[in-house]
């Protein structure tokens, strides 16, 4: 697939959501390894060019599953940052009240129905989803995203033959990081091409360069279109790189050492970042504005989540059941 | 309410009819459920007919992705009603249950939820030669899970109560079936009978003994307590209904008057759900016991294929009778 030619508002939007991911995880990152936040998080640096070229594809009233790593794909999906900072250290603030947490994250108002930390297993579940929008007879798209390693759980492959069978509107997006946990993803699967798996299922597969936003958009723009006019469900394998590997506080020493500078170097944030300086359509003023802007967010959330509170003791029953009054305590 | 009498498997049929018409966004899915096949021994029989095969929905052989598919239609608005063909095969699917749909509400602070029913069917008992794959009754094992509510009835009436209840419960719902009662018969309420969960059922009122038991297991207790009236014992018989949430009011108020228990089920005696019922017991009521509480359950094996000795891993009704002699007079249970 060629870069597209993006039109510079979507360009604008996908190095908005950019920023504000990359924000995110800088601010996650550094705050958990100088003991400032105490915080599970499965960091997506490097993997921001998907996640971006995904929310920009969606329409908001569009749903999306995601995992673990999912950080990206909810402030794609449009998350208040509170929202995500608040349910990652599980204050009071936060919409499930300290019941969540980094891997578990549902932001119903923005469309994000579920984060699992159960590999593999948000597929299905996004078919069960694809399944409603098409007998409610609406024309919503469900999107789902996963690692490479998911592709390997029977969840994966479940889900897949079922979507095609039904020729349900969703889009699966796996993010090809290379790694699932230590493990590089050659040594899990003999087949080169993740988007190869779609043949088994006849549906369209393809693999695109995931640090590529514009190449991204554009394969993502196309899968949702074919989703939402009918066509069924598309694979779309995007190839990235997991810069901070698999949570935070990883040594990466299963990496090899110049297989991680190569991901360095094509680390999507600053690329894209030349490449709209490049076309000219960007200052750097406005990029520098823009960076501003998510960095001060991000900084205006994380103050407001630090000062709260923790939930109080009284609500741990809560939101077990509809209905408490039987139930064992 | 007019009443007809009728198998379990009738009932069930018919309780998933009426809650089809009943709620546009309740939705079946399952292997082999839609007609001409109407499910593997007919309980989903005429629906997809009836109801078209987009509502009454076969599925692949993919146990985790109907279960996950159930999920996701659930957080879209519908109430689901997924078969699992047998409860032996639920390990492949429980990953859904488990980890999404009981903790949905939880994990969500109640801005999701999962008003989901998943049918499924224990063949234990049925002496079908089955061996140990397809026999099982796996009941406690669902008990551990929060957020879930687990149901077992004993009858056809109770079958389409239950049932009922289930579906258009806002929480999710495991709704097992017993292969050996489909065909029992009994007189069912034609109309809508919703029967509220914890809410167990005192099938033979009685003095000297309690007898608690769900699913298969009370036929054994029913028979055991129509045995020992020849004895001059008078047994009280408990059907729990529902496992998850457990009756234990209707439960103690009875052992509080019969001040003597035996529970009997199915699933193991180890660490099968009879262990929460006598441990409720003794802890509300244990300076009132006369004897200690008994429990009767199958044997801790795989389940066999030959009918010999499959039958001796069940507890029958001998098993039942023999404990309530124990009881009456107060001696301590000899475990074999
Ligand atoms: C079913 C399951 N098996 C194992 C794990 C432990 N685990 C968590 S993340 C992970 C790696 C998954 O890799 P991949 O799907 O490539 O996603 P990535 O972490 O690279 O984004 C593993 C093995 C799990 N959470 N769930
Ligand atoms: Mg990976």
């Amino acid at each position: 697939m060629g870069v597209a030619t993006l039109s510079t508002d979507v360009q604008r939007r996908i190095y908005r959501l950019m920023a504000r991911m990359k924000a995110v995880d800088d601010r996650l990152t550094k705050g958990i390894l100088s003991g400032e936040f105490i915080a599970i998080y499965f960091s997506h640096r490097g993997q921001e060019g998907v996640a971006a070229a995904l929310g920009a594809a969606l329409r908001e009233t569009d749903q999306l599953v995601t995992t673990y790593r999912g950080a990206h794909d909810h402030i794609g999906k449009g998350i208040p940052l509170v929202d995500l900072f608040a349910e990652i250290m599980g204050k009071e603030i936060a919409p499930a009240k300290g019941k969540s947490g980094t891997m578990h994250i549902a932001s119903p108002e923005t469309g994000v129905m579920l984060s699992t930390g159960m590999v593999g297993s948000g597929i299905p579940v996004a078919v069960g989803l694809a399944l409603a929008a098409q007998l409610d007879g609406s024309d919503r798209v469900v999107a789902v995203s996963f690692g490479d390693g998911a592709t390997n759980t029977g969840a994966f492959h479940e889900a897949a033959n079922m979507a095609a069978l039904w020729n349900l509107p969703l889009v699966m997006v796996c993010q090809n990081n290379l790694y699932a946990e230590k493990t590089p993803t050659d040594h899990t699967m003999k087949i080169k091409k993740i988007s190869a798996r779609a043949t088994a299922y006849d549906i369209v597969g393809v693999t695109v360069n995931g640090n590529d936003p514009d190449e991204t958009y554009a394969a993502m723009s196309e899968a949702v279109e074919r989703a939402r006019s009918g066509g069924g469900p598309t694979l779309v394998e995007a190839l990235t790189f997991r810069l901070r590997g698999h949570a935070i506080g990883d040594d990466m020493v299963y990496i090899p050492k110049e297989q991680l500078a190569e991901a360095e170097k094509n680390d999507p944030y600053p690329a894209y970042r030349q490449r709209l300086i490049s076309s000219g359509a960007f200052s750097e003023d406005e990029l520098a504005a823009i960076e501003a802007e998510a960095t001060a967010a991000v900084n205006a959330a994380v103050k407001t989540v630090a000062a709260a509170e923790f939930p109080a003791v009284e609500t741990l029953m809560e939101h077990v059941y509809a209905n408490p009054e039987k139930a064992p305590a | 309410m007019q009443e007809q009498e009728m198998t379990m498997l009738g009932a069930i049929n018919l309780g998933l009819d009426q809650a089809l018409a009943k709620d546009g966004k309740v939705l079946l899915l399952g292997e082999d459920i839609a007609d001409p096949a109407g499910g593997i021994i007919g309980v989903t029989k005429g629906l997809s007919t009836k109801y078209g095969a987009d509502r009454v929905r076969d599925t692949p052989i993919s146990e985790a992705a109907i279960l996950g598919a159930a999920v996701g239609a659930a957080l879209a608005g519908y109430r689901p009603v997924a078969e699992i063909m047998f409860v032996d095969l639920m390990p492949i699917a429980i990953d859904q249950l488990l980890n999404h749909a009981a903790k949905m509400r939880f994990m969500t602070a109640g801005r999701l939820t999962q008003p989901l029913t998943v049918r499924t069917a224990t063949l234990g008992g049925m002496g079908m030669g089955n061996g140990a794959t397809h026999n099982q009754t796996l009941e406690a094992w669902f008990m551990h899970i929060p957020g879930l509510k687990v149901v077992m009835p004993s009858n056809a009436a109770d079958a389409k109560g239950l049932l009922t209840t289930a579906i258009f419960d806002d929480d999710p719902v495991l709704f097992i079936e017993t292969g050996a009662l489909y065909g029992a018969r009994s007189s069912v309420p034609l109309g809508e009978v919703a029967i509220p969960f914890g809410q167990a059922n005192v099938v033979r009122p009685g003095e000297d003994v309690t007898i608690i038991s769900y699913g298969l297991g009370l036929t054994q207790a029913v028979a055991a307590a129509e045995a020992l009236v020849a004895e001059g014992i008078s047994a009280e018989v408990i059907d729990l209904r529902t496992l998850l949430p457990v009756d234990f009011p209707t439960v103690l108020e009875s052992v509080a008057k019969t001040r003597r228990a035996v529970v009997v089920h199915y699933a193991t005696r180890f660490a099968g759900p009879g262990a929460e019922i006598a441990a409720a017991i003794q802890e509300e009521l244990f300076g009132q016991l006369a004897a200690p509480v008994v429990r009767i359950g199958a044997r801790f094996t795989p389940v066999p294929q030959a009918p010999t000795i499959e039958a001796a891993a069940y507890p029958n009704v001998s098993d039942v009778t023999d404990a309530v002699r124990r009881v009456m007079k107060g001696v301590r249970e000899v475990v074999s």
